[in-house]
């Protein structure tokens, strides 16, 4: 785990984003995210909004691309569940790089088994839609992952799909 | 009320306005009506004409967009309508071409040819300016007062299940380069150097 002197995984990611002018940030509400999701609410520079349904989020994001401003769409494993229609003939038919950025419900200490199996569809979604999907598990990949991820979804007009692992976030655990 | 009638209506309108067309015959007779860079043909992604047009009225605050849906599309993603009550862009206006039909899966009816009303729904969800069109110049005139206005519109049109009367080249990296260059967010880099 980290120490208490380093940067937390959601700083890094803000200041990601807006090193890459990443404006407007989509978000369907998840625990492991509430740092990010508080710190976009907060921060003048993005126009943060909650979508009602993730799929709904890829199209807000696609439009958002097409009129020339760049976003990131927040959801949980389970939520991305919700979204290959509009991936598959949105995003990749259409060549627009909508970044994904998924809390990983489901793994590593896991207390809801329906989070266990609706987990287990992003890796081969993305593999069958030929998008690139990486997992973030250590704080000291936070900025290279997402930074890079961003630059080539735009530069080859392509989604990509980045994870959050519980071994980044601590994860959401069972209150007893 | 014939939706080509409306779209040649609307396009005859038109300026430097974004329009989103959702999938069908939505998008089928807006392409039929006249093609203009500003529009955008969805090939699928079935409910996701207003969120794409929210996505181009918040990246583009200083032009108009207008979303344009077919009711079972609409019925298929009402979530959209709280997003877009919650946020309210200044510069939205939501079309709903209501035939009360899945007309291009055969016509089955859709919960519109019952106890849906698109209107009061919209209302609900905090569109306060919502409203049936009464008639094509109605329609005309409640465009024309959407595009005047600041803040989100809705109109829904009742249409006939008249076949659309042209389709749009299937070319979705033609058809978003386009519209992005007549967004002004992307630029053609020509056909000769030097």
């Amino acid at each position: 785990m980290p120490s208490a002197s380093a940067k937390a995984w959601p700083a890094i990611v803000l200041e990601t984003l807006k090193a890459n002018d990443v404006r407007l940030a989509v978000y369907v509400p998840d625990k492991i995210l509430i740092p990010l999701i508080d710190g976009v609410e907060a921060d003048p520079f993005f126009t943060a909004l909650c979508a009602t349904r993730e799929e709904e989020g890829v199209g807000i994001c696609a439009g958002a691309w097409m009129g020339g401003l760049r976003s990131i769409l927040m959801m949980q494993t389970s939520g991305f569940g919700n979204t290959p229609n509009a991936l598959a003939s949105l995003a990749v038919a259409y060549q627009i790089p909508v970044v994904l950025l998924i809390s990983e419900r489901g793994a590593l200490g896991e207390f809801n088994v329906g989070q266990v199996w609706s987990s287990r569809v992003v890796a081969p979604v993305c593999a069958a839609l030929g998008i690139s999907h990486h997992a973030i598990d250590r704080l000291e990949d936070v900025e290279f992952i997402l930074d890079r991820s961003i630059k080539q979804a735009i530069a080859t007009q392509s989604p990509v799909a980045l994870v959050l692992s519980p071994l980044l976030t601590g994860g959401k655990v069972f209150a007893a | 009320m014939h939706r080509i009638a409306l779209m040649r209506r609307l396009t005859a309108m038109l300026h430097d306005e974004a329009v989103i067309g959702g999938i069908g015959n939505t998008n089928f007779d807006l392409f039929a009506a006249g093609h203009r860079p500003q529009n955008f043909y969805m090939l699928g992604s079935m409910g996701q004409a207003f969120p794409i047009a929210l996505g181009v009225a918040l990246a583009q605050p200083r032009r108009q967009v207008i979303g344009i849906e077919g009711d079972g599309s609409l019925l298929m993603n009402l979530g959209c309508l709280a997003t877009i009550g919650a946020v309210a862009p200044a510069n939205l206006t939501l079309i709903v071409m209501d035939n009360a039909a899945y007309q291009i899966t055969g016509g089955q009816p859709t919960a519109s040819a019952g106890s849906v009303d698109f209107v009061a729904i919209a209302r609900g969800a905090g569109i306060a300016r919502s409203d049936w069109a009464r008639d094509p110049d109605d329609f005309v005139r409640l465009v024309e007062e959407a595009l005047r206005l600041s803040g989100p519109s809705l109109i829904g049109a009742r249409i006939d299940t008249a076949a659309a009367a042209g389709q749009p080249p299937r070319d979705p990296a033609q058809i978003r380069d386009r519209f992005m260059q007549a967004m002004g967010a992307r630029q053609d880099f020509g056909t000769s150097r030097g």
